[in-house]
């Protein structure tokens, strides 16, 4: 998994609410068996005119929000089906980070096993960033993990929290599986007691 | 400080491996995965590819319900090429890892949620996780479950466990009695309505009162399905002596000594009665009428005899936004009757309604009517039991002579990532949990409801009062 550290780039708004995980990658693209091609997908039913070509009312196809490496999101982002599909699509995107106040429990979960970092900030302060990143003159930002920091184009800076422990997975791109199968002797002792009491669980 | 535990709190506890910080994360046993056919691919290839193996095969069950046809003749046939290949793969990994696999010919395959249940897979006291939202349907027999993406299903093969962040506690009590013809389904469509499609955002819910009590376990399990349409990551219920009945003679349920010291132990499952909820919410089920949605996400319900609602009204400059998309797509106008919406189509299915009861409760619908000539209604049965259970009882006669077709069991419409597929405009009354844009089809408009209200909305042409039907036709 990549490090993420500090990451330049734009920031596109896509401040509705509830954008589910159907929205952000349909049922069509759901189909393989390996993680490929899944960029494509992305808010595909926004992105493409039924003819195919791309929609010139979607922020990601106009110009000075082509190749945003940032979502500034609306409430509930995420929610629905538990489609992976959708993270890997963002990244393949070139999406590294998603700022917002609510984020739906398995998608955050599959950012962060994707090293796609998520923010939460308080109402007040989405709302005024959410402004500052769609004026075009203003949508390059600078987030700092290291730092918690969001630089804003004209230097201010948003502070913003994240648990130590994502926030170290995040710095070095961990492999989950690896670290906790560093643990499988816990894991063997406490199976083994915890079946030994429960023993029509075996 | 007061030692009394939800029984949340219980669940976690009893399968913290280990504490991992201070933040709330610990390592968490899980007891329990089911694996189907979409979203367990990459993951079983992440283990290949890092020469990992299953930490517990036996703990595993995989079923192929998301991709495959539901035509009532079934074959091993698959409608396109990627879903073949996900079936293919899914029987080539079950084998290598040793996992064992209900296959689209088996007569015990069906939808996930459906399938465990009725198969004793899962018992009151497990913690389990599958790599689909829906897990929190077994919260209805006391285990508390959750769903997980892909990464996590891996994690979970290799190594039993997940990293799990405690979540926060809400109590939902239901009190009252539900009135003549509404059902579980409404009940959970009003509290989503209630407390919005993120009001359980990081939150368990724990639902209890006599309402819940007074349910049948497949009822109480149609509730914490959706409990994820309020956000919630998991949902559940202290289990009781129906519990215990419902997994008496389930295939593989604990037998003889077992099945003695399990109930005693699943007896002591529940919250203690001093214990502290982070959000208590309270509902008086006899208020409750049948709901139906109007819009694109599950909390835009409204009981039935109300009218599209005036955005102009809204103050939230965001729920006015959404309200004026969501009325746009569907297609509808402002105070329009929800009882004059025409429909395309009826689809009674999904793991939320697709159970023999939900079966039943149609057919006393539709006995001695006839689906509206313009309304294209189908019947997807949860499970290849629930099909057979359905032909025994005669209700699958009832529902053809009706004029529903009578499918074999999937997803099917719920998702519809096999062939059954509405196109732009259609217009759906669905026993399903999702209304999403797009969730039957790009520009397909889906309404929830219960699977009574799909019924009587199929026999009549549009959505209506399950209380009327009789009256009118
Ligand atoms: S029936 Fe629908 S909600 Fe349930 S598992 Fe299948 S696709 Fe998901």
């Amino acid at each position: 998994m990549k490090p993420f550290n500090i990451v330049n780039g734009k920031a596109a708004p896509l401040l509705a609410a509830n954008i589910d995980t159907d929205v952000i990658m349909p049922k069509q693209f759901l189909k393989g068996i390996d993680r490929q091609g899944l960029d494509h997908g992305v808010f595909f039913d926004q992105r493409f005119l039924t003819s195919g070509e791309p929609n010139p009312d979607f922020i990601l196809n106009q110009s000075e929000w082509q190749e945003s490496t940032f979502l500034v999101v609306g409430p509930n982002f995420g929610c629905g089906s538990s489609r992976e599909h959708a993270v890997w699509g963002l990244k393949q995107l070139g999406i590294r980070a998603l700022i917002g106040t609510t984020f739906a429990g398995i998608f955050y979960d599959n950012c962060q096993r994707n090293g796609v970092l998520i923010i939460q900030l308080p109402e007040n302060s989405l709302l005024e960033l959410g402004q500052v990143i769609s004026n075009a003159k203003s949508n390059e930002i600078q987030i700092n993990l290291q730092e918690q920091q969001i630089k804003l184009k004209d230097n201010s800076v948003t502070h913003f929290d994240i648990d130590h422990l994502r926030k170290t997975a995040l710095l070095e791109g961990l492999d989950a599986v690896g670290s906790t199968l560093q643990r499988k002797e816990l894991i063997d002792h406490f199976e083994h007691k915890y079946l030994k009491t429960n023993p029509w669980l075996q | 400080m007061t030692s009394a535990k939800t029984l949340y709190d219980k669940h976690i506890d009893s399968h913290t491996v280990c504490k991992l910080d201070d933040d709330g994360h610990v390592l968490l046993y899980i007891d329990r995965q089911v694996l189907n056919e979409y979203t367990s691919p990459q993951a079983f290839s992440g283990l290949r590819e890092a020469g990992r193996q299953v930490k517990r095969p036996k703990t595993h069950l995989a079923v192929v319900d998301h991709v495959n046809p539901t035509a009532s003749l079934r074959t091993a046939e698959m409608p396109d090429e990627g879903g073949a290949q996900q079936v293919s793969y899914l029987g080539e990994n079950c084998q290598d890892f040793g996992i064992e696999l209900f296959d689209i010919l088996d007569q015990r395959q069906g939808i996930e949620h459906v399938v465990a249940p009725e198969q004793g897979f899962i018992f009151p006291g497990m913690v389990v996780a599958a790599g689909d939202s829906h897990t929190t349907t077994y919260g209805a027999l006391g285990a508390f479950g959750f769903g997980i993406g892909t990464s996590e299903i891996e994690h979970l093969l290799a190594t039993q466990t997940l990293v799990y962040k405690r979540l926060k506690s809400m109590r939902v009590t239901v009190d009252g009695i539900l009135g003549t013809a509404v059902t579980s389904k409404d009940l959970i469509m009003a509290l989503i309505h209630k407390i919005g499609a993120s009001g359980a955002t990081g939150f368990a819910i724990e639902f209890c009162g006599s309402t819940i009590c007074n349910l049948s376990v497949e009822a109480r399990m149609t509730i914490c399905n959706m409990a994820v349409e309020a956000g919630a990551r998991g949902a559940y219920m202290a289990p009781d002596d129906k519990v215990f009945e419902y997994l008496k003679e389930k295939p593989r349920s604990p037998k003889g000594e077992h099945w003695k010291q399990a109930v005693k132990k699943w007896r002591t499952l529940r919250s203690d009665d001093d214990a502290k909820f982070d959000e208590e919410v309270k509902i008086d089920a006899s208020c409750i009428q049948p709901m139906v949605t109007w819009g694109t996400s599950p909390d835009q319900a409204l009981p039935i005899q109300s009218t599209i609602p005036n955005p102009e009204l809204i103050t939230d400059p965001h729920v006015r936004n959404d309200t004026y998309r969501a009325i746009e797509y569907m297609g509808l106008k402002v105070g329009q009757q929800l009882t004059e919406i025409p429909i395309s189509h009826a689809f009674i299915g999904s793991c939320t309604n697709s159970r023999i009861e939900d079966l039943r409760e149609v057919a006393d619908v539709v006995r001695n009517r006839h689906v509206a000539s313009n309304v294209q209604a189908i019947i997807v049965p949860g499970s290849t039991e629930v099909r057979n259970q359905a032909e025994s009882e005669g209700l699958a006669d009832i529902f053809k002579k009706a004029g529903f077709e009578w499918r074999q069991s999937g997803c099917s419409m719920c998702l519809a990532m096999n062939d059954d597929v509405l196109q732009p405009g259609d217009r759906c009354a669905s026993s399903t949990n999702r209304n999403f844009e797009g969730r039957q089809g790009a520009g397909a408009r889906t309404h929830l409801m219960s699977p009574g209200m799909v019924a009587a909305a199929a026999i009549s042409g549009h959505l209506m009062d399950i209380r009327k039907i009789g009256q009118e036709v």
